[in-house]
Protein backbone atom coordinates (compact mmCIF):
# COMPACT_ATOMS: atom_id res chain seq x y z
CA UNK A 1 0.00 0.00 0.00
CA UNK A 2 1.09 3.08 -0.79
CA UNK A 3 1.33 6.10 1.86
CA UNK A 4 0.02 8.79 -0.31
CA UNK A 5 -2.61 7.45 -2.53
CA UNK A 6 -4.66 10.28 -5.14
CA UNK A 7 -7.14 9.08 -7.04
CA UNK A 8 -9.09 10.70 -9.99
CA UNK A 9 -9.17 14.25 -7.38
CA UNK A 10 -10.87 17.11 -9.14
CA UNK A 11 -11.19 20.46 -7.95
CA UNK A 12 -13.10 23.07 -9.16
CA UNK A 13 -13.11 26.80 -8.33
CA UNK A 14 -16.85 27.87 -9.45
CA UNK A 15 -16.54 27.02 -13.18
CA UNK A 16 -13.10 26.88 -13.50
CA UNK A 17 -11.81 23.14 -12.60
CA UNK A 18 -8.21 23.11 -11.85
CA UNK A 19 -7.43 19.67 -11.07
CA UNK A 20 -8.96 17.42 -13.98
CA UNK A 21 -8.64 14.25 -12.95
CA UNK A 22 -5.61 13.41 -10.61
CA UNK A 23 -3.85 10.35 -10.00
CA UNK A 24 -0.84 9.60 -8.08
CA UNK A 25 0.75 7.50 -5.27
CA UNK A 26 3.70 8.17 -3.37
CA UNK A 27 5.51 5.47 -1.54
CA UNK A 28 7.13 5.15 2.06
CA UNK A 29 10.20 7.76 1.86
CA UNK A 30 10.02 8.49 -2.15
CA UNK A 31 10.59 12.59 -2.51
CA UNK A 32 8.82 13.80 -5.18
CA UNK A 33 8.71 17.27 -7.32
CA UNK A 34 6.28 18.74 -8.94
CA UNK A 35 6.69 20.94 -11.77
CA UNK A 36 4.51 23.47 -14.25
CA UNK A 37 3.75 26.25 -15.17
CA UNK A 38 1.99 28.60 -12.86
CA UNK A 39 -1.58 28.37 -12.66
CA UNK A 40 -1.09 24.56 -14.01
CA UNK A 41 -2.72 23.35 -9.92
CA UNK A 42 0.45 22.21 -8.17
CA UNK A 43 -0.49 24.34 -5.09
CA UNK A 44 -4.20 23.47 -5.42
CA UNK A 45 -3.01 20.03 -5.54
CA UNK A 46 -0.34 19.91 -2.48
CA UNK A 47 -3.91 22.03 -0.31
CA UNK A 48 -5.95 19.12 -1.36
CA UNK A 49 -4.04 16.44 0.22
CA UNK A 50 -4.21 17.99 3.65
CA UNK A 51 -7.61 19.35 3.27
CA UNK A 52 -6.91 22.90 2.65
CA UNK A 53 -9.23 23.07 -0.08
CA UNK A 54 -12.32 20.88 -0.52
CA UNK A 55 -12.26 18.24 -3.09
CA UNK A 56 -14.95 18.17 -5.96
CA UNK A 57 -14.55 14.61 -6.40
CA UNK A 58 -12.07 11.44 -6.09
CA UNK A 59 -10.52 10.53 -3.19
CA UNK A 60 -6.92 10.85 -1.11
CA UNK A 61 -5.83 8.92 1.44
CA UNK A 62 -2.60 8.92 3.90
CA UNK A 63 -1.20 6.13 5.43
CA UNK A 64 -5.51 4.77 5.83
CA UNK A 65 -6.42 8.34 7.24
CA UNK A 66 -9.07 9.37 4.51
CA UNK A 67 -9.40 12.87 3.48
CA UNK A 68 -12.87 14.13 4.51
CA UNK A 69 -14.70 17.23 5.02
CA UNK A 70 -15.11 17.11 8.86
CA UNK A 71 -13.33 18.27 11.51
CA UNK A 72 -12.28 14.55 13.03
CA UNK A 73 -11.05 13.29 9.75
CA UNK A 74 -8.93 16.21 8.90
CA UNK A 75 -7.31 16.10 12.03
CA UNK A 76 -6.32 12.28 11.87
CA UNK A 77 -5.11 13.42 8.26
CA UNK A 78 -3.24 16.53 9.42
CA UNK A 79 -1.37 14.60 12.18
CA UNK A 80 -0.14 12.07 9.10
CA UNK A 81 0.87 15.22 6.91
CA UNK A 82 2.75 18.46 7.40
CA UNK A 83 2.44 21.19 5.03
CA UNK A 84 5.19 24.14 4.93
CA UNK A 85 4.13 27.33 3.26
CA UNK A 86 5.83 29.49 0.81
CA UNK A 87 5.40 32.50 3.39
CA UNK A 88 6.53 30.40 6.64
CA UNK A 89 3.54 31.51 8.63
CA UNK A 90 5.02 31.22 11.97
CA UNK A 91 3.19 32.27 14.79
CA UNK A 92 4.33 36.12 15.48
CA UNK A 93 3.16 36.25 18.96
CA UNK A 94 5.21 33.34 19.50
CA UNK A 95 8.98 32.72 20.08
CA UNK A 96 10.67 30.20 17.48
CA UNK A 97 10.65 27.54 20.37
CA UNK A 98 6.94 28.27 21.33
CA UNK A 99 5.91 27.83 17.90
CA UNK A 100 6.82 24.19 18.07
CA UNK A 101 5.71 23.75 21.06
CA UNK A 102 2.00 25.02 20.44
CA UNK A 103 0.50 22.01 18.46
CA UNK A 104 1.72 19.27 20.36
CA UNK A 105 0.39 21.21 23.64
CA UNK A 106 -3.09 21.95 21.93
CA UNK A 107 -3.34 18.96 19.54
CA UNK A 108 -1.54 16.22 21.10
CA UNK A 109 -1.70 17.50 24.64
CA UNK A 110 1.68 16.80 24.77
CA UNK A 111 3.05 17.85 28.26
CA UNK A 112 4.89 20.80 28.56
CA UNK A 113 8.19 19.81 29.38
CA UNK A 114 8.48 16.57 26.51
CA UNK A 115 6.83 18.91 24.02
CA UNK A 116 10.03 21.96 24.65
CA UNK A 117 12.07 18.81 24.74
CA UNK A 118 10.73 17.74 21.45
CA UNK A 119 11.15 21.73 20.38
CA UNK A 120 14.55 22.04 21.23
CA UNK A 121 15.84 18.37 19.57
CA UNK A 122 13.88 19.97 16.09
CA UNK A 123 15.34 23.51 16.39
CA UNK A 124 18.78 21.45 16.74
CA UNK A 125 17.81 19.55 13.67
CA UNK A 126 17.18 22.55 11.51
CA UNK A 127 20.59 24.45 12.82
CA UNK A 128 18.77 26.87 15.53
CA UNK A 129 19.03 25.65 18.89
CA UNK A 130 20.25 29.02 20.03
CA UNK A 131 17.19 30.78 18.21
CA UNK A 132 14.70 28.88 20.90
CA UNK A 133 13.76 32.18 22.57
CA UNK A 134 13.53 34.62 19.16
CA UNK A 135 10.45 35.55 17.83
CA UNK A 136 9.95 35.39 14.12
CA UNK A 137 10.50 39.15 13.18
CA UNK A 138 13.86 38.97 15.06
CA UNK A 139 15.16 36.00 12.27
CA UNK A 140 15.85 35.84 8.74
CA UNK A 141 13.58 34.54 6.30
CA UNK A 142 15.42 31.53 6.18
CA UNK A 143 15.82 31.03 9.35
CA UNK A 144 11.99 32.01 10.06
CA UNK A 145 11.28 28.97 6.74
CA UNK A 146 13.44 26.17 8.88
CA UNK A 147 11.63 27.02 12.45
CA UNK A 148 8.58 26.43 10.73
CA UNK A 149 10.04 23.32 8.95
CA UNK A 150 10.97 22.32 12.63
CA UNK A 151 7.14 23.21 13.75
CA UNK A 152 5.79 20.67 11.33
CA UNK A 153 8.59 17.77 12.33
CA UNK A 154 7.38 18.24 15.79
CA UNK A 155 3.95 16.91 15.19
CA UNK A 156 5.95 13.97 13.83
CA UNK A 157 4.03 13.79 10.04
CA UNK A 158 5.03 10.61 7.82
CA UNK A 159 5.07 13.11 4.97
CA UNK A 160 6.02 16.90 4.15
CA UNK A 161 3.91 19.09 1.69
CA UNK A 162 6.08 21.84 0.79
CA UNK A 163 4.78 24.58 -1.37
CA UNK A 164 7.38 27.09 -2.96
CA UNK A 165 9.52 26.87 0.25
CA UNK A 166 12.37 29.05 -0.84
CA UNK A 167 10.57 31.34 -3.52
CA UNK A 168 10.12 33.94 -0.63
CA UNK A 169 13.80 34.09 0.32
CA UNK A 170 16.69 36.40 -0.98
CA UNK A 171 18.78 33.98 -2.80
CA UNK A 172 21.78 33.50 -0.26
CA UNK A 173 19.62 31.87 2.16
CA UNK A 174 17.91 29.79 -0.03
CA UNK A 175 20.65 27.41 0.47
CA UNK A 176 20.22 27.09 4.10
CA UNK A 177 16.55 26.01 3.72
CA UNK A 178 17.13 23.22 0.68
CA UNK A 179 20.23 21.83 2.73
CA UNK A 180 17.70 21.08 5.67
CA UNK A 181 14.82 19.67 2.99
CA UNK A 182 18.13 17.38 1.21
CA UNK A 183 18.97 15.99 4.54
CA UNK A 184 15.55 15.41 5.79
CA UNK A 185 14.88 13.59 2.36
CA UNK A 186 18.26 11.39 3.13
CA UNK A 187 16.85 9.93 6.60
CA UNK A 188 13.65 8.80 4.29
CA UNK A 189 11.35 11.76 5.31
CA UNK A 190 8.81 11.37 2.82
CA UNK A 191 8.39 14.66 0.81
CA UNK A 192 6.05 15.77 -2.38
CA UNK A 193 7.34 19.40 -3.04
CA UNK A 194 6.55 22.07 -5.61
CA UNK A 195 9.54 23.49 -6.34
CA UNK A 196 11.26 25.82 -8.84
CA UNK A 197 14.80 25.07 -8.17
CA UNK A 198 15.41 22.36 -10.85
CA UNK A 199 18.99 21.31 -9.97
CA UNK A 200 17.31 20.62 -6.47
CA UNK A 201 14.69 18.67 -7.94
CA UNK A 202 16.90 16.69 -10.33
CA UNK A 203 19.64 15.60 -7.42
CA UNK A 204 17.40 15.16 -4.61
CA UNK A 205 13.97 13.90 -5.95
CA UNK A 206 12.67 10.05 -6.72
CA UNK A 207 9.98 10.90 -9.24
CA UNK A 208 8.84 14.11 -11.02
CA UNK A 209 5.68 15.42 -12.04
CA UNK A 210 4.80 17.83 -14.37
CA UNK A 211 1.61 19.01 -14.07
CA UNK A 212 0.38 20.90 -17.11
CA UNK A 213 -3.93 22.66 -16.86
CA UNK A 214 -4.59 20.65 -13.91
CA UNK A 215 -3.38 16.76 -15.21
CA UNK A 216 0.00 14.73 -14.31
CA UNK A 217 1.04 15.54 -17.65
CA UNK A 218 4.43 13.80 -17.05
CA UNK A 219 5.83 11.59 -14.38
CA UNK A 220 9.17 9.97 -13.89
CA UNK A 221 12.31 9.85 -12.39
CA UNK A 222 14.45 12.70 -12.66
CA UNK A 223 16.64 11.71 -15.22
CA UNK A 224 13.99 11.03 -17.89
CA UNK A 225 11.94 13.71 -17.21
CA UNK A 226 14.68 16.44 -17.49
CA UNK A 227 16.86 14.23 -19.67
CA UNK A 228 14.20 12.73 -22.09
CA UNK A 229 11.05 14.99 -22.19
CA UNK A 230 8.52 13.07 -23.86
CA UNK A 231 6.25 15.51 -23.97
CA UNK A 232 5.98 18.90 -26.29
CA UNK A 233 5.11 20.77 -23.48
CA UNK A 234 7.38 19.44 -21.16
CA UNK A 235 9.85 20.61 -23.77
CA UNK A 236 8.69 24.19 -24.26
CA UNK A 237 8.44 24.26 -20.20
CA UNK A 238 11.92 23.01 -19.26
CA UNK A 239 13.16 25.38 -22.42
CA UNK A 240 11.84 28.31 -20.41
CA UNK A 241 13.93 27.48 -17.37
CA UNK A 242 17.00 29.06 -18.53
CA UNK B 1 -33.81 84.60 45.52
CA UNK B 2 -31.25 81.47 46.53
CA UNK B 3 -27.46 82.15 45.71
CA UNK B 4 -25.52 79.27 44.38
CA UNK B 5 -22.11 79.38 44.59
CA UNK B 6 -19.99 77.61 41.94
CA UNK B 7 -19.66 74.30 44.10
CA UNK B 8 -22.78 74.19 44.69
CA UNK B 9 -23.27 73.10 41.00
CA UNK B 10 -20.29 71.81 40.44
CA UNK B 11 -20.62 69.33 43.25
CA UNK B 12 -24.05 68.47 42.22
CA UNK B 13 -22.86 67.57 38.95
CA UNK B 14 -20.23 65.56 40.26
CA UNK B 15 -23.13 63.36 42.23
CA UNK B 16 -25.05 63.18 39.14
CA UNK B 17 -21.77 62.12 36.85
CA UNK B 18 -20.89 58.80 39.30
CA UNK B 19 -24.09 57.66 37.22
CA UNK B 20 -22.37 58.54 33.72
CA UNK B 21 -19.52 56.49 35.06
CA UNK B 22 -21.08 53.80 36.19
CA UNK B 23 -23.17 53.64 33.29
CA UNK B 24 -20.61 53.74 30.41
CA UNK B 25 -18.59 50.97 32.79
CA UNK B 26 -21.75 48.70 32.48
CA UNK B 27 -22.55 49.16 29.31
CA UNK B 28 -18.71 48.63 27.56
CA UNK B 29 -18.53 46.09 30.38
CA UNK B 30 -21.78 44.28 29.36
CA UNK B 31 -20.96 45.04 25.68
CA UNK B 32 -17.86 43.68 25.98
CA UNK B 33 -19.22 40.34 26.83
CA UNK B 34 -22.50 40.32 24.08
CA UNK B 35 -20.00 41.60 21.74
CA UNK B 36 -17.83 38.60 21.74
CA UNK B 37 -21.37 36.33 21.76
CA UNK B 38 -21.77 38.38 18.40
CA UNK B 39 -18.19 38.24 17.34
CA UNK B 40 -18.01 34.80 17.54
CA UNK B 41 -21.61 33.94 15.65
CA UNK B 42 -20.48 36.71 12.91
CA UNK B 43 -17.21 34.46 11.64
CA UNK B 44 -19.17 31.13 12.56
CA UNK B 45 -18.74 28.92 9.92
CA UNK B 46 -22.54 27.88 10.38
CA UNK B 47 -24.85 30.11 8.90
CA UNK B 48 -27.57 30.95 10.78
CA UNK B 49 -25.36 32.66 13.46
CA UNK B 50 -23.81 34.32 10.95
CA UNK B 51 -26.95 35.98 9.59
CA UNK B 52 -28.41 36.71 12.85
CA UNK B 53 -25.29 38.52 13.86
CA UNK B 54 -25.03 40.35 10.93
CA UNK B 55 -28.49 41.54 10.53
CA UNK B 56 -27.98 42.52 14.77
CA UNK B 57 -25.03 44.83 13.48
CA UNK B 58 -26.90 46.24 10.84
CA UNK B 59 -30.10 46.86 12.83
CA UNK B 60 -28.32 48.77 15.87
CA UNK B 61 -25.77 50.20 13.72
CA UNK B 62 -28.57 51.61 11.12
CA UNK B 63 -30.56 53.23 13.86
CA UNK B 64 -30.10 55.90 16.44
CA UNK B 65 -29.20 55.23 19.64
CA UNK B 66 -32.24 57.60 21.02
CA UNK B 67 -34.53 55.05 18.88
CA UNK B 68 -33.28 52.41 20.52
CA UNK B 69 -33.60 54.25 24.29
CA UNK B 70 -37.15 54.89 23.26
CA UNK B 71 -38.22 51.41 22.23
CA UNK B 72 -36.41 49.72 25.16
CA UNK B 73 -38.23 51.98 27.67
CA UNK B 74 -41.59 52.87 25.82
CA UNK B 75 -41.76 49.69 23.95
CA UNK B 76 -41.86 47.24 26.55
CA UNK B 77 -44.35 49.64 29.04
CA UNK B 78 -47.00 48.86 25.85
CA UNK B 79 -46.50 45.31 26.64
CA UNK B 80 -47.19 46.01 30.00
CA UNK B 81 -43.39 45.93 31.47
CA UNK B 82 -42.79 48.50 33.70
CA UNK B 83 -39.05 49.65 33.60
CA UNK B 84 -37.30 51.47 35.25
CA UNK B 85 -35.79 54.35 33.29
CA UNK B 86 -31.70 52.60 34.94
CA UNK B 87 -32.78 49.63 33.46
CA UNK B 88 -33.96 50.59 29.90
CA UNK B 89 -30.88 52.61 29.67
CA UNK B 90 -28.45 50.11 30.77
CA UNK B 91 -30.46 47.21 28.28
CA UNK B 92 -30.33 49.75 25.32
CA UNK B 93 -27.41 51.00 26.01
CA UNK B 94 -25.24 47.33 26.50
CA UNK B 95 -27.13 46.36 23.10
CA UNK B 96 -25.94 49.13 20.97
CA UNK B 97 -21.98 48.52 22.36
CA UNK B 98 -22.20 45.22 21.59
CA UNK B 99 -23.43 45.70 18.17
CA UNK B 100 -20.31 48.21 17.66
CA UNK B 101 -17.65 46.13 19.27
CA UNK B 102 -18.86 43.04 17.24
CA UNK B 103 -18.22 44.58 14.17
CA UNK B 104 -14.53 46.30 15.44
CA UNK B 105 -13.33 43.45 16.30
CA UNK B 106 -14.18 41.28 13.71
CA UNK B 107 -12.42 43.71 11.08
CA UNK B 108 -9.77 42.74 13.68
CA UNK B 109 -9.75 39.03 13.28
CA UNK B 110 -10.34 39.49 9.60
CA UNK B 111 -7.05 40.93 9.41
CA UNK B 112 -5.26 38.54 10.29
CA UNK B 113 -3.34 36.59 8.03
CA UNK B 114 -4.87 33.54 5.96
CA UNK B 115 -1.63 32.06 6.27
CA UNK B 116 -2.21 31.96 10.17
CA UNK B 117 -5.49 29.71 9.61
CA UNK B 118 -3.75 27.74 6.87
CA UNK B 119 -0.70 27.11 9.06
CA UNK B 120 -2.37 26.67 12.58
CA UNK B 121 -5.34 24.19 10.42
CA UNK B 122 -2.33 22.32 8.96
CA UNK B 123 -0.63 21.59 12.23
CA UNK B 124 -3.89 20.03 13.12
CA UNK B 125 -5.83 22.58 14.89
CA UNK B 126 -9.58 22.48 15.61
CA UNK B 127 -11.70 25.97 14.83
CA UNK B 128 -11.48 27.15 18.17
CA UNK B 129 -8.07 26.21 19.13
CA UNK B 130 -6.88 28.04 15.87
CA UNK B 131 -9.01 31.10 17.46
CA UNK B 132 -7.85 30.80 21.18
CA UNK B 133 -4.05 30.18 20.47
CA UNK B 134 -3.50 32.12 17.41
CA UNK B 135 -5.68 34.39 15.72
CA UNK B 136 -7.88 35.83 18.79
CA UNK B 137 -4.18 36.93 20.33
CA UNK B 138 -3.02 38.69 17.49
CA UNK B 139 -6.83 40.06 16.78
CA UNK B 140 -6.51 41.07 20.20
CA UNK B 141 -3.44 43.40 19.88
CA UNK B 142 -5.13 45.36 16.93
CA UNK B 143 -8.04 45.47 18.41
CA UNK B 144 -6.90 47.27 21.86
CA UNK B 145 -6.71 51.30 20.48
CA UNK B 146 -9.82 50.88 18.74
CA UNK B 147 -11.65 49.38 21.26
CA UNK B 148 -10.34 52.18 23.58
CA UNK B 149 -11.30 55.27 21.14
CA UNK B 150 -14.83 53.34 21.09
CA UNK B 151 -15.33 54.14 24.69
CA UNK B 152 -15.33 58.02 24.36
CA UNK B 153 -18.35 56.90 22.13
CA UNK B 154 -20.10 55.20 24.71
CA UNK B 155 -19.74 57.98 27.64
CA UNK B 156 -21.11 60.38 25.21
CA UNK B 157 -24.07 58.32 24.53
CA UNK B 158 -25.14 57.85 27.75
CA UNK B 159 -26.13 61.47 27.75
CA UNK B 160 -29.06 60.59 25.76
CA UNK B 161 -30.35 58.14 28.47
CA UNK B 162 -31.26 62.18 30.48
CA UNK B 163 -34.02 61.84 27.45
CA UNK B 164 -35.89 59.32 29.19
CA UNK B 165 -35.16 60.32 32.92
CA UNK B 166 -32.04 58.39 33.92
CA UNK B 167 -30.59 61.08 36.21
CA UNK B 168 -26.34 61.00 34.87
CA UNK B 169 -24.69 64.11 34.23
CA UNK B 170 -26.36 65.61 31.85
CA UNK B 171 -29.86 65.22 33.27
CA UNK B 172 -28.53 66.83 36.37
CA UNK B 173 -27.82 69.62 34.28
CA UNK B 174 -30.89 70.49 32.93
CA UNK B 175 -32.29 69.89 36.78
CA UNK B 176 -29.46 72.27 38.18
CA UNK B 177 -30.14 74.79 35.26
CA UNK B 178 -33.90 74.76 36.19
CA UNK B 179 -33.40 76.12 39.60
CA UNK B 180 -30.00 77.95 38.95
CA UNK B 181 -31.40 79.98 35.62
CA UNK B 182 -27.57 79.72 34.74
CA UNK B 183 -27.68 77.46 31.74
CA UNK B 184 -23.65 78.64 30.49
CA UNK B 185 -22.18 77.91 33.34
CA UNK B 186 -24.23 74.69 34.23
CA UNK B 187 -23.80 73.71 30.72
CA UNK B 188 -20.20 74.77 30.50
CA UNK B 189 -19.21 72.71 33.30
CA UNK B 190 -21.10 69.53 32.27
CA UNK B 191 -19.36 69.64 29.17
CA UNK B 192 -16.26 70.15 31.01
CA UNK B 193 -16.96 67.20 32.97
CA UNK B 194 -17.50 65.33 30.13
CA UNK B 195 -13.97 66.10 28.62
CA UNK B 196 -12.52 65.30 31.73
CA UNK B 197 -13.81 61.99 31.39
CA UNK B 198 -13.43 61.49 27.62
CA UNK B 199 -9.91 62.89 26.82
CA UNK B 200 -8.02 60.90 28.54
CA UNK B 201 -9.35 57.63 26.76
CA UNK B 202 -9.17 59.13 23.95
CA UNK B 203 -5.50 60.14 24.60
CA UNK B 204 -4.77 56.59 25.68
CA UNK B 205 -6.63 54.96 22.17
CA UNK B 206 -4.17 57.24 20.00
CA UNK B 207 -1.16 56.63 22.17
CA UNK B 208 -1.81 53.17 21.64
CA UNK B 209 -2.07 52.93 18.11
CA UNK B 210 1.00 54.86 17.89
CA UNK B 211 2.99 52.55 20.25
CA UNK B 212 1.48 49.66 18.65
CA UNK B 213 2.29 50.36 15.00
CA UNK B 214 5.79 51.56 15.99
CA UNK B 215 7.29 48.28 17.89
CA UNK B 216 5.10 46.54 14.75
CA UNK B 217 5.54 43.94 16.60
CA UNK B 218 3.10 41.49 17.52
CA UNK B 219 4.26 40.15 20.63
N1 LIG C 1 -9.03 30.22 -3.85
C1 LIG C 1 -9.13 30.25 -5.20
N2 LIG C 1 -10.24 30.73 -5.78
C2 LIG C 1 -10.38 30.75 -7.12
N3 LIG C 1 -9.45 30.30 -7.98
C3 LIG C 1 -8.31 29.81 -7.46
C4 LIG C 1 -8.08 29.76 -6.05
N4 LIG C 1 -6.87 29.22 -5.83
C5 LIG C 1 -6.36 28.96 -7.06
N5 LIG C 1 -7.21 29.30 -8.03
C6 LIG C 1 -6.99 29.11 -9.46
O1 LIG C 1 -6.59 27.79 -9.69
C7 LIG C 1 -5.60 27.71 -10.67
C8 LIG C 1 -4.43 26.94 -10.17
O2 LIG C 1 -3.84 27.64 -9.09
P1 LIG C 1 -2.60 27.08 -8.29
O3 LIG C 1 -2.31 28.06 -7.22
O4 LIG C 1 -2.84 25.69 -7.88
O5 LIG C 1 -1.46 27.11 -9.38
P2 LIG C 1 0.09 26.83 -9.22
O6 LIG C 1 0.41 25.75 -10.17
O7 LIG C 1 0.43 26.62 -7.80
O8 LIG C 1 0.71 28.18 -9.74
P3 LIG C 1 1.99 28.99 -9.21
O9 LIG C 1 3.19 28.38 -9.83
O10 LIG C 1 1.75 30.37 -9.71
O11 LIG C 1 1.99 28.91 -7.73
C9 LIG C 1 -5.29 29.13 -11.08
O12 LIG C 1 -5.95 29.40 -12.28
C10 LIG C 1 -5.84 29.97 -9.97
O13 LIG C 1 -6.31 31.19 -10.47
MG1 LIG D 1 1.48 27.71 -6.32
Amino acid sequence: MSLIEITDVRKSFGANEVLKGIDLNVEPGEVIAIIGKSGSGKSTLLRCINGLETINSGSIQVAGAQLAPDELHLKALRLKVGMIFQSFNLFPHKTAGQNVMLSQMVVKKTPKPEAEAMARKMLERVGLAHKFDAYPDELSGGQQQRVAIARALAMQPMALLCDEVTSALDPELVQEVLAVVKELAAEGMTLLMVTHEMRFARDVCSRVVFMHMGRVHEIGPPAEVFGAPKTPELRQFLGAQH
Amino acid sequence: MIEFSNWDILRNLLLAARWTVVLSLVSFVGGGIVGLGLLFMRISRSRWPRLFAGAYVELFQGTPLLMQLFLAFFGLALFGINVPAWLAAGVALILWTAAFLAEIWRGCVESIAKGQWEASASLGMGRMQQMRYVVLPQAMKIAIPPTVGFSVQVVKGTSLTSIIGFVELSKAGTIVTNATFLPFTVYGYVALIYFVLCFPLSKSSQYLERKLNVAHRNH
